[in-house]
């Protein structure tokens, strides 16, 4: 079981409010990302309920139980690190090894324990080496074996891929996902980049300067952004946000476009301009469209077989049942 | 380019230096071999050139050669023990966040400034002195009767006086140690469920397990040749002539160069021998 529930939540550094009070309730077995810019503190929030940090308010309850006041140890919560944070000294077997052995549990159920973790994380051969004899991807499993022998209530990661070269990282990520389905135990997965965000998540919170900008399932955040930072945030390449006359016209201060609700016409079509960079990737192709009355250019995708290069002139007309609407504020107009 | 110009030019700039180092250390080393074979007593006039290995096996055979070698011994251990101990805990210390940590920090190093002679002396004075020594103010403010330390603990007190000189070596060595470890290694250890304790003896202490050996094996170079605490302090009385001032008072207090030019080339074979084998626990160490 792991439902955490925080209840006007807030951090201070000093006079700094790094949290102004948040309310969030992660539900049991949902895999929980947070995600924003660097410094929105998102890390500082895992800290929190890792408790490894202090609340500076507010309340943190696990399963029902208050854990305000708890230290991290008895929270049953286990956590990885972006280091990995494994013990150097010792064999990847200690390091599997040394929750249990704090909790003093017996040498068999002990040894019966690694083994499991140790089959189902592929660790099994590594079992006698050190850390520093592992690559970046073995390491990377030691600290996820570590959290999974303890059986928490809930597993917490901070950043734990972004130290993991491109192609690593993807197979690291479904990695993590199937292990969420075969567990079944709540997750929450601190990261930067809205792709993980989007591909592991059940639930994404958005955060901004510690405000939750936004929560709700991957598609929900991509089709109804509640304002402006969200709607650029999330979706790559970024949302067209466009604002003036354009805008105007449909009756808002900012209009947001994804770019794959741009159709390349022949000719007339509501913008006109020229391309810029074209981005091919066999499969899509991005243009990156300057329109002389905008003052950002605009993305575009298109197909992969599109002729069109560098300078050439573009027609585009979305799709209106797909224009994102936002008022001044930059809120959502339903 | 190590063409041959640029060689040959390489040698005549470090000649001088190698010829420096050359006069300075052999010159001195090879006169001491020379003089621990002759029977040389300068106040009584005898010089005698060769007279084989007789200086060797009356400095080895003579009992203050066994017991200052155990007293050198226990004098390097005792003050590595407190150095290490006290090391370790200071470094802790001084790591976490306090006021005026920069003063503070400067303050503790501050002792390994002090010429070996003077702290000797200070503690001598103003520590031990059975009238006026500060341990003596202190004794009396309990209502207990003073304690000599030099002359009933002469060797423990010896040691403190040296060890609080090289306290702030091994402090620095480990804070930096200390420092080096990362949070978040003690963060897992503490979601881990470890208890402070348990993260000093399973996470702390062998991260700084190079920092103590590296301690170890500078200290003991050093501490093998102590001198000025000995002189100023007990002068070599009460069971606290170590292997060097044993070598000293051969020399200069018995006039008999001979025997103690002998001496001191077995302090070098001995002082070698630690050295080797200190050098080889420490490479193991630093291997893996």
């Amino acid at each position: 079981m792991g439902r955490i529930t925080l209840d006007r939540v807030q951090k201070k550094f000093g006079d700094v409010e790094v949290i102004p009070p948040l309310d969030l309730i992660i539900e049991d077995g949902e895999f929980v990302v947070f995600v924003g810019p660097s410094g929105c503190g998102k890390s500082t929030l895992l800290r929190l309920i890792a408790g490894l940090e202090d609340v500076s308010g507010g309340e943190i309850r696990i399963d029902g139980r208050p854990a305000t006041d708890l230290p991290p140890a008895k929270r049953g919560l286990a956590m990885v690190f972006q280091s990995y944070a494994l013990y150097p000294h010792m064999s990847v077997r200690k390091n599997i090894a040394f929750p249990l052995k704090m909790a003093g549990m017996a040498q068999d159920e002990q040894d019966r324990r690694i083994a499991k973790a140790a089959t189902a994380l592929n660790l099994t051969d590594y079992l006698d080496r050190r850390p520093g004899q592992l690559s970046g991807g073995q390491r990377q499993r030691v600290a996820i074996g570590r959290a999974i022998v303890r059986e928490p209530a809930a597993f917490l990661f901070d950043e734990p891929l972004s130290n993991l070269d491109a192609a690593l990282r993807v197979g690291m990520r479904m990695e993590i996902s199937e292990l969420h389905k075969t567990l079944a135990t709540t997750m929450i997965y601190v990261t930067h980049d809205q792709v993980e965000a989007m591909t592991m998540a059940d639930k994404i919170v958005v955060l901004r300067a510690g405000h939750v900008e936004q929560v709700g399932s991957p598609l929900e955040l991509y089709k109804t952004p509640r304002n402006t930072f969200v709607a650029g945030f999330i979706g790559s390449p970024k949302m067209n946000l466009l604002t003036g006359a354009a805008a105007a016209a449909h009756g808002a201060a900012t209009i947001g476009i994804r770019p794959e609700h741009l159709d390349v016409v022949d000719s007339g079509g509501t913008f006109t301009g020229r391309v810029g960079v074209a981005e091919h990737l066999g499969s899509d192709t991005f243009f990156h469209v300057h329109v002389p009355e905008m003052a950002e250019p605009m993305t575009v995708r298109a197909g992969g077989e599109v002729g069109l290069t560098h300078g050439d002139t573009i027609h585009l007309t979305p799709r209106a049942a797909h224009i994102h609407r936002f008022d001044a504020q930059g809120l959502r107009i339903a | 380019m190590a063409t041959q110009h640029s060689r040959t030019s390489a040698r005549i700039m470090v000649a001088p230096a190698v010829f420096v180092l050359l006069v300075w250390m052999l010159v001195p080393l090879c006169m001491t071999l020379y003089f621990s074979f002759a029977d040389y007593r300068p106040l009584r006039a005898t010089f005698d050139a060769w007279i084989g290995f007789d200086n060797y096996v009356s400095f080895l055979t003579s009992d203050s050669f066994l017991s200052s070698v155990g007293v050198t011994l226990q004098m390097v251990a005792g003050i590595l023990c407190i150095t290490i101990g006290g090391g370790v805990v200071l470094a802790l210390l001084l790591d976490q966040p306090m006021f005026g940590q920069g003063i503070v920090r400067i303050l503790v190093i501050a002792p390994f400034f002090v010429m070996p002679t003077v702290s000797a002396l200070v503690w001598k004075n103003m520590f031990f002195n059975v009238d006026n020594g500060l341990f003596s103010y202190l004794w009396r403010f309990f209502g207990a009767q003073p304690y000599d330390f030099l002359s009933q603990a002469p060797l423990f007190s010896i040691i403190v006086i040296v060890a609080w000189q090289w306290l702030p070596f091994a402090t620095l060595i480990l804070l930096t140690a200390v420092q080096s470890l990362s949070s978040e290694q003690l963060e897992a250890a503490e979601m881990d469920g470890a208890p402070p304790l348990s993260r000093f003896w399973h996470i702390i202490l062998p991260h700084l397990s190079r920092a103590i050996t590296v301690v170890i094996l500078i200290q003991t170079i050093f501490l093998l040749s102590i001198f000025a605490e000995i002189f100023v302090t007990t002068n070599g009385a009460f069971g606290t002539r170590t292997l060097t001032y044993l070598v000293y008072q051969r020399v200069l207090e018995s006039q008999n160069i001979g025997l103690g030019s002998a001496g001191g080339i077995v302090a070098v074979i001995l002082a070698n021998v630690v050295a080797i084998f200190l050098m080889r626990i420490v490479g193991k160490n630093l291997d893996n």
